[in-house]
């Protein structure tokens, strides 16, 4: 599954960001292959908000579409 | 770009030891630096950048402030600066945002492993409390291995505790393992444990420094391995104690979601429009322009130099002429400019501290897709309104150089500066809303159309949008002015010199007659194709000198009653289409090649009148 495919309020892992490039100015901003994390909010077809304990990072969708996730269950806790 | 050592550039004692500050952005590192250095400050821009760094004293020590950076790298010009920066620290200040510590603690444990003595500054903890968040401090001054001392800075909370712990207990603290296992094997290539870290981390311009071939870098192994240490602290020192979003949270949100962030957003723009294309384009320019520099000043040269050079010799055209060094350049550039882009400055350094300023960047992200840009395109575009040159040179924040060539055309193209925006304005409204309505339509589908083209054709690849959402706050004052004053100084010093020239080039050209041809060789487009009256075409060449010259020779036309309501509307188009004025024009060589800066200006020429002459023959 998508990033962009992730629907509001959901939680997912991520399990990869193919762009070198990017995963390492990701990383920084707690976004890395791993990182557990919730869909904030999405715009239709616009950027997706992710959601990092208090703080929120806005994806472009097209970034987004490059990033694979796998969503959480509600049993699997931070 | 080529950066050296930052440390030489100031002048300082070469033995006093430097406290570096370090943060994030936006995280308060301003209120520590004035509160350790008082009043005595250096400002200094960084080579080759737009950059500046602060620096003072605090007792024998030089303290110098860096830019907020998510990390030491070399990703732009703020990170090189900083990294060069903090690499020769001899103490680093890092100031953390408590309601932040999962993103900020990434920079703390980067610094640690750098081998840095460190104290930091766990700031804002009023917001933490607010938020419904405990953090045990204790255990997190353990886990990192340095002091921690809570602050709220603004209330002046912790700063004497913090002035304290830099004189007496900065401490190295507690590495990564896989750093202290592999820094060992490139330290002897290097100079300092802290380049050492970078080496490990490919960093390319410390790599090329000191020459070093064969290394295998080990970058995604340690971000990865730094990034799950910072959270597992995270876990062990925060706890949420309630849920409730504060009331700051609840803004934020709803400046995001389109159904309420885009009333928002008309209501911001409407208010920045109010306050710069209103007030200070025409109340404070009026009196900057209009008495202090255009009859003060101007009387003041003009009895100093008229009786000795005249104004028929090409000496006396050059510099006091129509287009004068002495004369029209400080007149435009200190009269009209620099109360813009002050205005406009102030304006974009309050959205930017308030939090805003991302925002408006998610808004728009999904419509700048459409023409290769993403949301960040945003803030050059609305600078645009302000001054073109001035959002010309801050294109240098886009992403590539295809988005950079892309935002250039079309500010070039599209986007009429507050100086054109009055005239314009009062030109339309007594037309009717109908009118204005077709002057809009053609402008906005000009921007579209020709945004969604170079998309298409411009080769390379746009980035895309990732940015960080800082929580809402309110500015504070001294900090908005004080980025105002570094940001406006460095326009000026950087589009002055430009202006000169091209006010001597079109001193030159009207001295030979080349500038009467020119507008005779217009003539035939103007009158036959546009429509309109012969004289017209004077109006045009003078916007290319000064885009408001061209509106208001326009509006001399209007009120002579030599144009009727269609024809000002094509004229409109056509003048605001057209090409930027001088100064911008410089501005675009200097920042794009001359090949791109040349295809800029001739198909702006091409693409107003084209426009202007199909919508008069509609129309007309």
């Amino acid at each position: 599954m998508r990033l962009d495919q992730v629907n509001k309020g959901q939680r997912f892992q991520i399990t990869s960001i193919p762009d070198k490039q990017i995963s390492t100015q990701a990383i920084r901003l707690g976004i890395y292959e791993g990182a557990r994390l919730a869909c904030a909010y999405k715009f239709p077809a616009g950027p997706v908000i992710i959601q990092n304990g208090m703080q929120e990072i806005a994806i472009g969708r097209e970034l987004a579409k490059k990033i694979e996730v796998r969503l959480l269950d509600k049993g699997d806790v931070k | 770009m080529q950066c050296h050592n930052m440390t030489e550039k100031i002048d300082i004692n070469k033995d006093a030891k430097k406290i570096v500050l370090v943060g994030n952005p936006n995280v308060g590192k301003s209120v520590f630096f004035n509160a350790l250095t008082g009043a005595y400050v250096d400002v200094s821009n960084f080579p080759g950048t737009t950059v500046d760094i602060s620096s003072g004293r605090y007792k024998d020590m030089v303290v110098m402030d860096t830019p907020g950076v998510y990390g030491v790298s070399s990703f732009n010009d703020e990170e090189r600066v900083a990294r060069d920066v903090i690499l020769y620290a001899d103490i680093i200040l890092n100031v953390v945002d408590a309601l932040h510590i999962e993103r900020d603690l990434f920079l703390t444990q980067q610094i640690i492993d750098m081998g840095k003595p460190v104290v930091v500054a766990l700031n804002m903890m009023d917001e933490v409390k607010k938020n419904g968040i405990e953090i045990d401090v204790d255990k997190l001054s353990q886990e990192l291995g340095v002091p921690v001392i809570p602050t709220v800075a603004v209330k002046g909370e912790g700063i004497e505790e913090i002035k304290e712990a830099l004189l007496h207990c900065a401490r190295v603290g507690n590495r990564l393992p896989i750093v202290e296992e592999n820094l060992q094997a490139v330290r002897h290539l290097v100079d300092e444990d802290s380049e050492a870290l970078l080496v490990l981390e490919e960093d390319e311009s410390i790599i090329a420094r000191h020459n070093i071939s064969g290394i295998k870098g080990m970058r995604e192994q340690i971000y990865q391995a730094r990034r799950e240490r910072v959270d597992e602290i995270v876990k062990k020192v925060m706890r949420q104690t309630n849920r409730g979003a504060s009331f700051s949270v609840k803004l934020g949100r709803w400046m995001l979601s389109p159904l309420t962030g885009i009333p928002i957003l008309i209501v911001v723009l409407w208010l920045v429009y109010e306050f710069v294309g209103v007030f200070v384009a025409q109340t404070v320019v009026e009196w900057t322009e209009g008495l202090i520099m255009g009859e003060y000043y101007y009387n003041f040269i003009m009895n100093l130099l008229e009786p000795i050079l005249g104004t028929e010799s090409f000496l006396g055209q050059l510099l006091i002429g129509e287009f004068g060094v002495l004369t029209m350049t400080p007149i435009y550039v200190f009269g009209l400019l620099l109360p813009l882009v002050v205005g406009f400055y102030l304006v974009l350094s309050i959205m930017e501290d308030s939090g805003y300023l991302p925002r408006v960047a998610v808004l728009t992200d999904r419509s700048l897709n459409y023409l290769g840009l993403n949301g960040r395109a945003i803030i050059p575009i609305i600078l645009g309104f302000g001054c073109v040159t001035m959002a010309t040179i801050v294109t240098r924040i886009l992403g590539s150089r295809r988005e950079r060539f892309i935002a250039t055309m079309l500010l070039a193209l599209t986007i009429p500066c507050s100086a054109q925006l009055g005239v314009i304005a009062g030109l339309l409204g007594p037309l009717g809303i109908k009118m204005t309505a077709l002057y809009l339509f053609v402008i906005l589908l000009v921007f579209a159309v020709v945004g969604t083209l170079l998309n298409r054709v411009v080769p390379g690849k746009s980035t895309d949008l990732m940015i960080d959402l800082p929580p809402l706050r309110l500015p504070r004052i001294g900090n908005v002015l004080k980025k105002t004053y570094v940001k406006s100084k460095a326009f000026i010093t950087e589009a002055g010199p430009l202006f000169l020239l091209g006010a001597v080039i079109i001193s030159v050209l009207q001295y030979t007659g080349i500038l009467d041809l020119i507008a005779d060789g217009f003539a035939p487009i103007t009158e036959g194709f546009l429509k309109l009256p012969r004289e017209t075409a004077v109006a045009f060449i003078m916007g290319i000198i000064r885009r408001d010259f061209g509106a208001a020779g326009l509006n001399d036309m209007v009120s002579q009653g030599l144009l009727n309501p269609s024809q000002v509307v094509v004229a409109l188009i056509a003048i605001t289409l057209f090409v930027p004025c001088i100064a911008a024009v410089m501005v675009i060589f200097k920042e794009r090649n001359w090949k791109e800066a040349i295809l800029i200006w001739v198909s702006s020429f091409i693409i107003s009148f084209l426009t202007a002459g199909i919508v008069a023959q509609v129309i007309v």
